[in-house]
């Protein structure tokens, strides 16, 4: 009985030595080294992303899941509760409506801002360098503190005070054109008027980004196709429509992808300008976002916190599918 | 319709301020294009034939002169209004577009008067097509033809809208020696049949002579000759000129004129009426040598290639400046193989001769 068992141990050794060298044979040495280097960053990518992805996954399907009843030593069921919860409480579609329309007001938008801006600078020769210093400038500057002057330019405050006399400078300019004033963003503001504020906002913030990456493209493209062109007597609409959009179509469909992802991501930008109440004045939370909802149930509910965000990512990975497949088939590579 | 050129200039500005040196790219250049013909641009590399190009096709703006379309001044026409058709050296077809795209994007940019439909714009395109016989390849797109076949695209695209001027920027410059051949007998065909008057550049001398009803040679910007191909082969102002033009290249010697006669070191090679005592270049074209024991020149013989129809015959001479000396003789010619010397006369009609200093010919009574 012994001997069998050592028998099957030393036979499972020798399996098992023949297949480690079959393995090492099949990614061949240099591999190894390619991995030995990789390490550092596979093992923090597996505690950071990998890691946290799972447990996500994990407490999503533990109903009623927190981290504090956890420690605890409480037991929770496995199900999808923490999902329904997330869907039938009530400001969950307020989150949702105010995502998607922000994203879908302001990509379309800021890439034709950008796209235009990024051709216009890339045919001035003078003062290029230091526009496009200047159009880059909000990339790095952080977003609460571009919001809060937002919020200035916008509101009826200042120094914490409402003040009738002093309206902030877009309603400034409103009257200077002679309309009326609009409140944008104090309290008894409509819903509409905030939106604009934040696509404006938004729009504004994702300029940069969008700018550098068409510029590039567009400093790529041979210049010979535009005398071509010229010589086919193109005019200046047609070049852009049929020339530069083309070509640039890697590009732009990378701006629009990055734009909607970023879009459904959107939360900062709204405490910027709003505050934590994200909303004007006596109406919180009427501008909440999908992250916004996820941020608050954290510390409060994890399971649901980790319900919304998984389907916060179904939603961004369906888009951007559909991104892919509608770009895939006007995209010149 | 005729192009003419009047004393076009194009100064491109030093970039580095400090050096201040300036790029004359074309140095006053007049030229009148003949209605119909097909005229060669010639010249080495740099010498400012594509910046001729590009200043008719009015991509660049030139710094001085004129130049006219027929009789219309057309110096300040922007290249969208001059109806030029411009095959790129390197072809710039619209990547994202197929062939048929192509070829239909100029007919699309037509406006007012000459704006056409849908249908007429397709048969032109099919038409333009098939004269360069790529009509089989309509939905393709250029990524997806070979280098000849991108060419054709390219001159179709330049044809289609009846261009008054057909510019080639050395459109054969990536084809292989067949696809060449064979492409330029079909520019060639393309112009007779069209009758456009076209510019056609390159730095391949055997390539402007076989298809050119005209050769215009260019080096440092500054025309150097301007002709029939054969007149100027035959009768080459300068020698530069007569080194650029033909296969093999003309062999260069340092000789003497003393009392009406030409010396290659000790021996009168060639009696030259006509011309001053003085230090020359000569010139003598493969073609030139007779075989001729009695024969003033000798040479010492490094090699004997036969090309069928002809022999070459290779040699040496201590006043030669080039490295070997080529003469092309008839295989009728009785060679002795195994001699180490042989000896020529000159035909003089295959001799230049030149001014050592200024290099300019020196003409004589043959
Ligand atoms: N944009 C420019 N700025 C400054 N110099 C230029 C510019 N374009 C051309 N040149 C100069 O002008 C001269 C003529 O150039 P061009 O392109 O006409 O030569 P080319 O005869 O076409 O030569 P190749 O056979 O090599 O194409 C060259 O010395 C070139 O360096
Ligand atoms: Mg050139």
């Amino acid at each position: 009985m012994a001997n069998e068992s050592v028998a099957t141990k030393t036979y499972f050794w020798y399996e098992f030595r023949k297949k480690l060298s079959a393995f090492a044979k099949k990614i061949k040495f240099d591999q190894w080294k390619g991995w030995i280097y990789l390490s550092p960053a596979i093992v923090l990518i597996l505690i950071f992303t990998v890691w946290p992805i799972f447990n996500t996954v994990r407490m999503s399907l533990l109903e009623g899941y927190t981290t504090m009843k956890e420690v605890n030593g409480a037991v929770f069921n496995f199900g999808i509760g923490n999902f329904k919860r997330v869907i039938d409480y009530p400001g969950f579609l307020t989150c949702l409506k105010n995502t998607v329309l922000l994203t879908v007001l302001t990509v379309p938008i800021s890439t034709f801002l950008a796209l235009l801006i990024a051709v216009c600078l890339n045919s001035i020769k003078l003062f290029s360098r230091a526009l496009q210093t200047i159009f880059f400038l909000p990339y790095v500057t952080n977003s609460i503190a571009i919001g809060m002057v937002f919020a200035a330019m916008f509101k009826m405050i200042i120094g914490g005070q409402a003040r009738p006399d002093s309206v902030g400078i877009v309603n400034n300019v409103l009257e200077a054109l002679g309309f009326d004033y609009i409140n944008w963003m104090n309290a008894g503001s409509e819903y509409w008027a905030n939106i604009v504020v934040m696509t404006v906002y938004i729009v504004w913030n994702a300029l940069p980004f969008k700018i550098l990456i068409l510029l590039g493209g567009l400093q790529s493209v041979n210049k010979q196709y535009y005398d071509a062109a010229k010589v086919d007597g193109t005019s200046r609409a047609r070049v852009f429509g049929r020339i530069t959009v083309p070509l640039l179509s890697p590009m732009i469909a990378y701006v629009v992808i990055t734009g909607f992802i970023g879009g459904f991501k959107e939360y900062s930008s709204i405490v910027g300008v709003f505050g934590e109440g994200m909303g004007p004045v006596g109406n919180a939370y009427s501008l909440d976002t999908m992250v916004g909802f996820i941020y608050r149930a954290i510390g409060k509910q994890e399971g649901t916190a980790s319900a919304a965000a998984l389907i916060l990512f179904a939603i961004i990975f369906v888009v951007t599918m559909i991104n892919l497949y509608v770009s895939n088939k006007k995209t010149h590579y | 319709m005729k192009v003419e050129l009047q004393n076009l200039t194009k100064i491109f500005p030093s970039r580095n301020k400090k050096s201040g040196e300036e790029v004359i790219a074309v140095n006053n250049f007049t030229f009148t294009i003949p209605d119909g013909q097909l005229v060669g641009l010639l010249g080495p590399s740099g010498c400012g034939k594509s910046t001729t190009l590009y200043m008719i096709s009015g991509l660049q703006q030139p710094s001085g002169g004129k130049i006219f379309f027929g009789e219309d001044d057309v110096t300040d026409l922007p290249a969208e209004s001059r109806g030029v058709g411009l095959v790129f050296q390197n072809y710039a077809l619209y990547p994202h577009m197929t062939v048929k795209q192509n070829i239909l994007f100029p007919l699309q940019n037509l406006k007012g008067p000459d704006k056409m439909t849908k249908e007429a714009m397709l048969e032109r395109a099919y038409e333009a097509a098939k004269l360069v016989q790529i009509d089989e390849l309509m939905d393709r797109k250029p990524s997806e033809l070979s280098g000849g076949q991108q060419q054709r695209v390219a001159i179709a695209r330049a044809l289609v809208k009846m261009p008054r001027v057909l510019l080639l920027d050395e459109p054969l410059s990536n084809l292989d020696a067949r696809l060449r051949l064979q492409t330029r007998e079909e520019i060639r065909r393309i112009q007779r049949g069209t009758k456009i008057t076209t510019v056609f550049v390159t730095h391949d001398q055997e390539e402007a002579m076989s298809i050119s009803d005209m050769i215009v040679v260019m080096k440092l910007g500054v025309v150097q000759q301007v002709g029939k191909p054969q007149e100027v082969y035959d009768n080459p102002v300068n020698l530069f000129v007569a080194k650029f033009l033909g296969t093999p290249p003309i062999n260069v010697f340092e000789g003497e004129v003393k009392g009406g006669k030409l010396y290659i070191g000790q021996s009168a090679v060639l009696d030259t009426p006509g011309v001053d005592d003085r230090a020359v270049t000569v010139g003598i074209r493969p073609e030139g040598f007779i075989l001729d024991e009695n024969g003033p020149l000798t040479c010492n013989i490094s090699g004997i290639e036969v090309m069928g129809r002809d022999v070459s015959i290779v040699s040496t001479n201590e006043h030669s400046l080039n490295p070997v000396i080529r003469s092309i003789i008839n295989s009728d010619a009785n060679i002795n193989a195994a001699a180490t010397e042989v000896s020529y006369s000159l035909k003089p009609h295959k001799v230049f001769i030149f001014d050592k200093e200024t290099e300019e010919r020196l003409y004589f009574e043959v």
